[in-house]
Order: C-alpha cells, then sequence, then structure tokens
C-alpha cells in the first residue's frame, strides 16, 4: 500500500456501501486481501504503510494486531450482508505488507480460518502470503500450507550483494533458494519479486538475478522497475548526490531482458510485470485487481472495491484499531465511481494483461485509436483484428502512453 | 508663496518659464525634480516620496521614467512671483521620442550630468535635441554631495562641449537639495519667456495624451497663441474633429482645473473623447469659433524598430489580448501591432516596439495589468527584401522571408555613439567590428574621453550589444543610437525544423556569418527543452533546404509504472489524469508534442529579457 492516501468522499461510520455496490455482485468473483503493517527494517526505498516499532500503542501492537484484523473481517462481513449483497465463497486471499510473516504462522492460519467460517473459500481458492526470506523456516512454512495457503510469494529482490544493499536488504543471497526449497517441500506454489533498475545495477547484475531466480524454478515471477517514492531514504540519497539517480533507458534495457531471460526460461507474461509458467499459476489474486473484481482489504490502509465502490482504511495502525474497538468504520474515504471513471479504470487496468482488452469494450475515440498503436508498434495487429489490445514489448514498456491514447482527452 | 503665485489663465508670458529636465539615463533627473517639488511648495514634505514623478508601477519598480511628466509650479525671484513649467523626461534611448516631444513644450533645458559619471552618450544624445530645438541650455552637475564626485574636470567638460565657462555650471545635489534654490533663479533669469500673439486665434500643441480609466482621455498641450477656456469647444486642426472642453486645467502636480490657459502655458484638457486617437500627438488644438488658419509644426510618429509576436499561452486569452493591446495603445503612440498566426503558436500579434525595454515593459504591462499569461518570439528588425522580379516585401516577421529568387536583402542601419574613457577604445572597436559596424568618426571630448562614432546594422545593436559593450568596459562606456538608413547585406533565413516541420516560431534572419552559430545555440536549446517522444525527433537548423545544424532527441522507451501497488486504482487513475492535463499544455507540432515551457525558454533569450538589463 503507498502511504499516501488519495482524496476522496467522507466515509459513513456504518461502513454501509452504497447501492450499486451490489448490482450484479453475484456474477463477480470476491476476494480479501489482508494487510500486515510491521517490518523488521524499513527499506530505503519502500514507501508502503508499514512500522518497524512493535509497539504503536493504543492497541496497536503487533502482537495484537491479528486480533484487531479479526475484527475487521466480522466487520466486514456484518456490512456486505447489510448492504445487501449476495453471500459469496472467497476466490482468492492475498495477505501483504509489511512483512506479514512477521505474524506466527497460527495467528495469519487464523485470520485465514476466520475467513473460512464468515464466507467459506472457494474450491480451488488461492492463499498466498508475501514473506521476506529471513523470516520463514522449514516448519513456519509447512504450518502455512497446512493452514490452508496454496502461495507464497519471496521478495527476492535481487541476488547481488550490492545490490541488496542498496536497497537495504536483510537476505543474503543464498537465502532465495534454501527458503524456496522449504515451500515446494510445505506443498507451496513459489513466486519471487525482483527489482531492476537499483542504482549501481549493471546489466551483468541483472542477469544475473534473472538467471539466479530462474535456477530456483519459481512457479510465477514478478519483477518491477525500481520507483523512486517521495519521501524514502533513498530518494533523499539520490537529491545529496550520494546515490545515482535511476534512469528510464536502464529499465527499458532491463525489462526486455527480463522477458528475454524469462520466456527462454518458460515464463509468459501475463501482465506488464508479471510472469507465469502456466496459465494456473498467474496470481488470480492480482488479477482480480486488474479485471475489477470485488475485494475487501483487511488492514490500516489498506483499499477495498466492491461493484464501483472504492474505498480506503485510515492509515496508521492505532487510529485504525481505535475505530474498530469502537464498532465504526475503520473507512478514511471513499470515491463511489461513475460510468466514465469506471470506462476509464478499465482501459487502465486490462490493457496491462496479456489477455487484452476487448476492443469491444472501447469506446468511439479508443477504437479510433487503435489503428494508429499498431502502425506504431505499440499493440499486436494479429490481436487486434482478432478483437483485443494486446501490448506489444514495445508497448508494454510505453502502456501509459497507449492508455492515454485510448482515453478520451 | 502660492498665494501670490501667478493664476493659470491670467498669467503675463513673461512671468512664464517652461523648461525641461534632460540627461542620460540615472543621471537624477526625477530625483532633482523632486526637490523642485518640494522647495517650490507643491508637494508637502511630508507627502514627499522619492522620484515622486514616476508613478507607475513599472516606473517605481525599475527605478526608470518611462512618461514625460509636466508640473506647473510657482517661483518667486526679486519679488516678483513667476509660474514655471517643469517636464520631467526619461533618460533610456527607447523612450527618446518622449523627449523630442517635451522638448517641443520649453524654451530651455536643464543639462544634467552625473558629477561622479561626466558626459554620457545620451547626454550628448539629448543635447543635440535641445539644440535642435533652439532651446536654452544651463548645464548643471548633480549628485556633488558624492565623494566620487570630480566637479572641477566634469564642469570643464560640459562648458568644452556647450561653450561657455567652467564656472558657469551649476553644482548642485536632488539628494541634498543642494544648489537648487539658485538653479531656479537662474532659469528665471537665464531661460527666454514664451512670446506668442494673445489676441491671435488659440493654437495649442498637443505634446502628450494619455488614457486614464476614469477621466477618459486626458491631452496635455502648451498654449502657443490665444486662449483657451473651458466649456468652449474646441476643434483639433488635423481632423477637424470638434469636442467641448469639459475641463482645463494645469497639473501641480495634482491635476488643478483652471479657469482656461493663455500664452506659453502648459497643462491638460479634458473632452470626455476615449480614444486618443482623436487627441493626437503633435495635432494643434484651436477654438472651433474662432479657427486659426495655420497648424503649429507637429512631431513625426516614433517609428517601431523592433518587431516580436505575442500569443497567449491559453489561445481562448486572444480577445482579452487584443483590447488589451487597444488599451495601451491609447497612451502609448509608438505601439503598433497586426494580427498574426502562427503554426506552432495560434492566434497572435505582430507588435513593433522602439526597443527591447519597450518591448519588455509592454509585455509585462500586459501581462500584470490583463492578468494574461504571453510567449513572445524572439525579436527582429524590419528587412527589406527585393525579389529577382524586383517586387519588394517589408519583412517584420522572419517566416514571411520570401522564399522566391532574391536578388537582394536591405536591413535597417542605426548611427551608433558610444562614449567612454580612452582605455577601452581598442575595446569597442573589436566589438564593433565584430557586429559589422563601419567607423564614422571619433573625437576626444577632453583628455581621457573619447567619443566612437558607428555605422552599425541595427539587429546587431538593438539586443545584447549594450550588454557585451558593457562587461567589455567595466561598465564604463554609454551608447546612444538612432536609425541611420539601411545597406543591402548577405542576411539569410535560418529555419528551425522539429521531424522535418518548419517551427515558425523560430525562424531567425541573421547574417549569414552567424547563420551557424544561431542553429547551433536553437538545436542545442531544444534538445534540451523537448521531452522524449515515442519516436525519434530529429531537431534541425536550415537555410532553404541546405542543414547546417542537427541533433536528435532520443524516443523515449519506457513510460508505464511498473510496480505493485495492491489495490491503489484511484491513485493510479489520478496519475493519468495529471498526465492528461499535461498533455493538455502541449503544442502540437506535427506530431510532436512541445511543452508551453519549452517554447518560452527557447524563445526567452536571457542576454537581452532579464529585469537587471532594463537600464542603459
Ligand atoms: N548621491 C546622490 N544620488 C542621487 C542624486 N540624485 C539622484 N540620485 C540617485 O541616482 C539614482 C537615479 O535617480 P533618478 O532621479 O531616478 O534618475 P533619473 O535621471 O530620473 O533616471 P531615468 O528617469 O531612469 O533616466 C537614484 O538611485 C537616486 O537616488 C544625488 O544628488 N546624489
Ligand atoms: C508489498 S511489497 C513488500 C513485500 C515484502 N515485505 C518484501 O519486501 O519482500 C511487494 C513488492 O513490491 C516491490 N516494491 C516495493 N517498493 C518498490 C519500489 N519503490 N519500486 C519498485 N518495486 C517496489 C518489491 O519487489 C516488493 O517485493
Ligand atoms: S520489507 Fe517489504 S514492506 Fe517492509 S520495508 Fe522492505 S520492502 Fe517495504
Ligand atoms: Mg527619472
Amino acid at each position: 500500500m503507498p502511504s499516501v492516501l488519495p482524496l476522496g468522499d467522507p466515509a459513513p461510520a456504518d461502513g454501509l456501501l452504497d447501492a450499486q455496490a451490489a448490482v450484479g455482485a453475484a456474477e463477480r468473483p470476491f476476494s480479501l486481501y489482508i494487510h500486515v503493517p510491521y517490518c523488521t527494517v524499513r527499506c530505503g526505498y519502500c514507501d508502503f504503510n508499514t512500522y518497524t516499532a512493535t509497539e504503536l500503542g493504543g492497541g496497536a501492537s503487533q502482537a495484537e494486531y491479528a486480533g484487531t484484523a479479526l475484527g475487521e473481517l466480522d466487520f466486514a462481513a456484518g456490512v456486505l450482508e447489510r448492504s445487501g449483497l449476495p453471500a459469496r465463497e472467497v476466490s482468492t486471499v492475498f495477505f501483504g505488507g509489511g512483512t506479514p510473516t512477521l505474524l506466527d504462522a497460527a495467528e495469519l492460519g487464523g485470520l485465514l480460518g476466520r475467513a473460512r467460517e464468515l464466507w467459506g473459500l472457494a474450491e480451488g481458492a488461492e492463499v498466498t502470503t508475501e514473506a521476506n526470506p529471513e523470516t520463514v523456516s522449514p516448519e513456519s512454512l509447512a504450518r502455512l500450507a497446512e493452514a490452508g495457503f496454496t502461495r507464497v510469494s519471496f521478495g527476492m529482490q535481487s541476488a547481488v550483494p550490492h545490490v541488496l544493499k542498496v536497497l537495504d536488504r536483510v537476505h543474503r543471497p543464498e537465502r532465495v533458494p534454501q527458503v524456496v526449497e522449504w515451500a515446494r517441500a510445505a506443498g507451496l506454489n513459489v513466486s519471487l519479486d525482483l527489482i531492476y533498475g537499483t542504482p549501481g545495477e549493471s546489466l551483468a547484475d541483472w542477469e544475473r538475478s534473472l538467471d539466479a531466480a530462474l535456477a530456483c524454478e519459481p512457479d510465477h515471477l514478478s519483477a518491477y522497475a525500481l520507483i523512486i517514492e517521495d519521501g524514502t531514504k533513498l530518494a533523499a540519497q539520490i537529491r545529496r548526490g550520494e546515490v545515482p539517480d535511476v534512469d528510464d533507458d536502464d529499465h527499458a534495457d532491463k525489462y526486455e531482458h527480463a522477458e528475454a531471460r524469462l520466456s527462454a526460461g518458460g515464463l509468459q507474461w501475463y501482465e506488464v510485470s508479471n510472469w507465469a509458467r502456466t496459465a494456473d499459476q498467474e496470481c488470480r489474486h492480482n488479477l482480480a485487481y486488474w479485471r475489477g473484481s470485488d475485494w475487501w482489504g483487511i488492514g490500516p490502509g489498506a483499499h477495498s472495491h466492491v461493484g464501483g465502490v472504492r474505498w480506503w482504511n485510515v492509515k496508521h495502525p492505532r487510529a485504525y484499531a481505535q475505530r474498530l474497538a469502537t464498532g465504526v468504520s475503520p473507512a478514511a474515504g471513499k470515491e463511489v465511481l461513475d460510468d466514465g471513471a469506471r470506462y476509464v479504470e478499465d482501459v487502465l487496468l486490462r490493457v496491462r494483461l496479456a489477455e487484452g482488452l476487448p476492443t469491444a469494450t472501447l469506446r468511439a475515440e479508443g477504437r479510433a485509436a487503435v489503428a494508429g498503436l499498431i502502425a506504431d508498434g505499440l499493440i499486436d495487429a494479429k490481436a487486434a483484428f482478432a478483437g483485443s489490445v494486446r501490448l506489444s514489448l514495445r508497448g508494454r514498456l510505453l502502456a501509459d502512453a497507449v492508455v492515454r491514447r485510448l482515453l478520451p482527452d | 508663496m502660492a498665494r501670490t503665485a501667478p493664476v493659470p489663465a491670467a498669467t503675463d508670458p513673461a512671468l512664464i518659464r517652461n523648461f525641461c529636465i534632460i540627461a542620460h539615463i540615472d543621471h537624477g533627473k526625477s530625483t532633482l525634480a523632486d526637490r523642485m517639488l518640494q522647495l517650490t511648495g507643491v508637494v508637502q514634505s511630508r507627502d514627499m516620496k522619492a522620484q515622486y514623478l514616476d508613478r507607475m508601477d513599472i516606473e517605481r519598480e525599475r527605478g526608470i521614467t518611462i512618461k514625460s511628466q509636466a508640473v506647473r509650479m510657482p517661483w518667486e525671484l526679486d519679488g516678483t512671483s513667476y509660474a514655471l513649467n517643469m517636464i520631467d523626461t526619461p533618460g533610456h534611448v527607447d523612450f527618446t521620442y518622449e523627449v523630442s516631444r517635451s522638448l517641443a513644450a520649453c524654451e530651455g533645458a536643464v543639462l544634467l550630468v552625473d558629477a561622479a559619471q561626466g558626459i554620457e552618450a545620451q547626454t550628448l544624445a539629448n543635447l543635440y535635441l535641445a539644440m535642435e530645438n533652439d532651446l536654452t541650455i544651463i548645464p548643471v552637475l548633480n549628485k556633488i554631495d558624492l565623494p566620487a564626485a570630480q566637479p572641477e574636470k566634469y564642469a570643464a567638460e560640459l562648458a568644452g562641449l556647450i561653450g561657455g565657462d567652467p564656472e558657469d555650471v551649476l553644482l548642485v545635489s536632488g539628494k541634498t537639495g543642494v544648489g537648487v534654490e539658485g538653479l531656479l533663479d537662474k532659469i528665471v533669469r537665464e531661460l527666454p519667456a514664451p512670446v506668442g500673439d494673445p489676441d491671435a486665434p488659440a493654437r495649442a500643441m498637443i505634446f502628450d495624451s494619455v488614457y486614464d480609466t476614469y477621466r477618459g482621455v486626458v491631452t496635455y498641450v502648451r498654449v502657443v497663441d490665444g486662449k483657451l477656456s473651458p466649456r468652449e469647444r474646441i476643434q483639433m486642426m488635423s481632423t477637424k474633429a470638434s469636442h467641448e472642453l469639459l475641463e482645463i486645467g494645469v497639473s501641480s502636480p495634482e491635476p488643478e482645473p483652471t479657469r482656461g490657459l493663455g500664452v506659453g502655458e502648459v497643462g491638460y484638457l479634458i473632452t470626455g473623447v476615449k480614444d486618443v486617437r482623436q487627441s493626437k500627438v503633435g495635432d494643434t488644438v484651436t477654438n472651433l469659433a474662432k479657427p486659426a488658419t495655420e497648424a503649429l509644426g507637429g512631431y513625426a510618429d516614433p517609428k517601431p524598430m523592433v518587431f516580436s509576436g505575442l500569443y497567449p499561452l491559453d489561445g481562448t486569452d486572444y480577445p482579452v489580448l487584443r483590447e488589451a493591446l487597444d488599451k495601451l495603445k491609447l497612451n502609448d503612440a509608438a505601439l503598433v501591432y497586426e494580427p498574426e498566426t502562427s503554426a506552432a503558436l495560434g492566434f497572435g500579434f505582430r507588435v513593433g516596439f522602439l526597443g527591447l525595454l519597450h518591448l519588455e515593459i509592454v509585455r509585462e504591462r500586459l501581462e500584470r495589468e490583463f492578468n494574461l499569461d504571453l510567449i513572445s518570439t524572439a525579436p527582429n528588425v524590419v528587412y527589406e527584401v527585393t525579389l529577382e522580379d524586383k517586387s519588394t516585401a517589408i519583412v517584420t516577421n522572419p517566416s514571411e522571408f520570401p522564399t522566391g529568387k532574391i536578388h537582394e536583402v536591405r536591413e535597417p542601419m542605426v548611427a551608433a555613439t558610444i562614449l567612454a574613457p580612452n582605455e577601452f577604445v581598442g575595446a569597442i572597436m573589436e566589438l564593433c567590428q565584430s557586429r559589422r559596424g563601419q567607423m564614422r568618426g571619433m573625437d576626444y571630448l577632453s583628455e581621457d574621453r573619447v567619443e566612437l562614432r558607428y555605422w552599425v546594422p541595427m539587429a546587431e545593436i538593438v539586443f545584447d550589444f549594450f550588454d557585451t559593450l558593457k562587461s567589455k568596459t567595466r561598465g564604463y562606456a554609454s551608447l546612444d543610437w538612432k536609425p541611420d538608413g539601411d545597406q543591402v547585406a548577405d542576411l539569410v533565413k535560418v529555419d528551425i525544423l522539429l521531424q522535418g516541420e518548419t517551427v515558425d516560431a523560430f525562424s531567425a534572419i541573421t547574417h549569414r556569418d552567424k547563420a551557424y552559430a544561431y542553429g547551433v545555440m536553437m538545436t542545442s536549446k531544444l534538445r534540451e527543452l523537448i521531452p522524449r517522444q515515442q519516436f525519434e525527433v530529429p531537431i534541425q537548423a536550415a537555410i532553404g533546404a541546405r542543414i547546417i545544424a542537427r541533433e536528435n532527441i532520443r524516443a523515449i522507451r519506457k513510460d508505464v509504472l511498473a510496480k505493485c501497488y495492491g489495490g491503489d486504482i484511484s491513485r493510479k487513475r489520478k496519475l493519468l489524469e495529471k498526465q492528461k492535463e499535461g498533455k493538455k499544455r502541449m503544442k502540437m507540432v506535427g506530431r510532436v508534442e512541445v511543452p508551453q515551457e519549452a517554447f518560452i525558454a527557447a524563445l526567452s533569450n536571457d542576454e537581452n529579457t532579464g529585469k537587471d538589463k532594463a537600464k542603459k
């Protein structure tokens, strides 16, 4: 969760959703995101809503957190029911952070168990947790699998020590293959997160990281270009000239290398920054975001979306805990999307997917832009004739420009 | 004193003295005027502020006079009360025409020289103007309070210039007031009184005309013959238009309505007209019932020398800009403009100015008083192009430079006068040569002060010449110039092309020898300013079809947010909206998106528009 909350409309204290949320809900899958806002150290590049103090006071300590989050799960079930939404099983659950694995496997399992009690888990539900390599053991992974987790996503970021150092990562590169093996042994699917374009990272460094990741034979891999977020330590270091700035051309080179290596290594892109070994192993939870499905986000700063109603919780764990303790919705603000905004989001999100955006959903100016996008080599001609806007490799790197061209001025 | 002061409309011309204060810029005219306002009692000490007559915001901010101001003041000498009309004039070369108009309303001039600086270029220029107008000159050294003042030396210089005895040069300080009473006495004693026929049909010369939001057009006149009275009908001799005189009065320095104005008097008229063009500077006002037969000699209209395109940043502001120019024109006879369109900048105006300071001031007033954001294109002078078929075109906009077979191009020339200490002669000659100047003469004004006269292309003078001159002479040189004919020159148009398309706003006419430098400068500047696009953008400079310089903007390769943002989709949408807003502020040149800031930055030449460069 980026730490700056959007400006929206005030959210009601009872959490009740606007009427449009329920329209057509029975046809949409339902997902849960559970945020865990704690880390042992704050990485210099990270602006996610996370805290390194275990004791935040006011019922917001790390130890009390699982209990508080259970409270929001109960609250969510009540709100959905009272807002007239049909009972739906949960199709995906994603624990993100922060570092979810700072909580005990039993606590994570407890949260998942509560979701199961409240809504039921769909047949073959995908249940993921993010995990920093240094926070897991063979036992903890086995207990997660036992509790119903199906997938773990490790924050590998790089296999090169000097890059990990710039990123403030505390694990050693050798740790990653080890934890992957443990996860496998526990029966979990494995995903790896990589970051490219870190200051000081050479092309050779990046290839080393890609090769190291591929050597682990992950089922899924995410590769993110390093973004220098305002207010981070890394941003300050760059401003002071202590660390060189990131460079878009370097990012582009590295993205192209990633695509080449990963596809050669048997991974297929299905979203601009995501690759999977088989279609089954695509992250269905993230797809739910891109496809505009419904999900409830549990935790401070977490975002939710149900049928064109978006809302987000108060940012600080303490404020969050206090809201729930008094039975008030933790939502800080909300946004009810009109048709125009829903269309914009639809185009914005689905264009990023390899499955493409059906041209039939485009409005007139979007359809008119298609020819130019083909001519400029930004989208795939064959797919376009078959009825969907699918980014070419060049188009993936220029996806925001493609989106701007598809949308009205 | 005021009680015994001669009353307007009933003042014997013998008791009137009309004079202006002329000097090089900054030599202290307005400050001296302050002391006179105080000594004569027309401004009370508690109301006094420095450069009281510099009333426009821009004048006060920049510390320079732009418009002449006339003030009537009483003064008593040897028991007789006199009426003095004093006109404070601007010193900057761009506003010389203001000075010449003021001179025509006077019999005498106080030639003021900074006692720490000595004679400078506009001292000479204004002195010669005054002499051409047959004025009696009173030489005065100012700022004698300054430790660096050298009154003896410069008194000798001045006396050498005007003739007469160095002893006759008055020493004053506008700051402390020393010597100012003596100066006022001397003005009464030495300046001739105006002469005119009080019984002849009225004739008054319009020397200024100003639009005032509350009062309409205020016309400043100097009565030569006869008398003008309130409520009578007056007639403009050139247009024969007649108006009722709603108000007539003198500035003292606030407007004071009077029972009229008689021979030799200076004052203002209000007729209720809203358009200064009906009250043209240089015209003669007469009485409708008893009209004069012969008009007084007028003034030549000031001729714009520098042209620039002015475009509103926001295209929808075009009508506002038109109206704003119409309004400014009311106060500024020198301002000329006509609509033009630019492929790159849209609808705007080609505007003529007297010089760069004039341009800067007009632009600033437009932006400030009318709340406009403007782009101004690189200024240029006027060229006359003759084609092989002998047809000629006057080119005020480089993009209109003819493309046919050209027989010759003529460029305007100026006679430039540079005054500087001896030691800089070499550096100045070098500079003038590099600017294609031809020496016309050189004189020693005194032992160590030299006057150099050059004939130089105007285009080489009006832009950055003065700044270069100053830096090569450690600030000691001063410059004056006036238009002086034209010459045939090897001039070419340099075009700037973005992805093969000419961007009209960046075209320039330069001497062939300087075309390459311009091309390199502009292409590299644009390469820095234009953001990368989805395709490679070549930037070329060309003379006709020949490319003389080239730069490349590499294609952008990455324009995508690739980070796991969890479910914060609102943020992504807002980001997109911001990007789209940014795109709206882009001007399209062919397929290339050029941010407006790039146009502004590429067109603003820091060398000649910096505020600190306002002074000459
Ligand atoms: N020390 C000293 N400074 C003076 C004197 N007279 C003027 N100054 C200073 O010289 C500067 C220019 O004075 P102005 O009166 O504005 O000069 P100006 O000739 O009216 O200038 P323009 O109208 O722009 O040509 C100001 O900073 C004044 O304070 C003087 O007698 N003594
Ligand atoms: C929610 S974050 C953190 C998960 C976990 N705590 C970790 O660090 O491994 C998920 C992923 O986002 C990516 N990420 C975080 N900050 C980023 C940034 N500034 N630029 C690019 N990717 C970033 C990292 O790859 C990270 O693994
Ligand atoms: S461990 Fe992950 S969430 Fe925590 S600070 Fe680092 S990147 Fe951010
Ligand atoms: Mg002045």
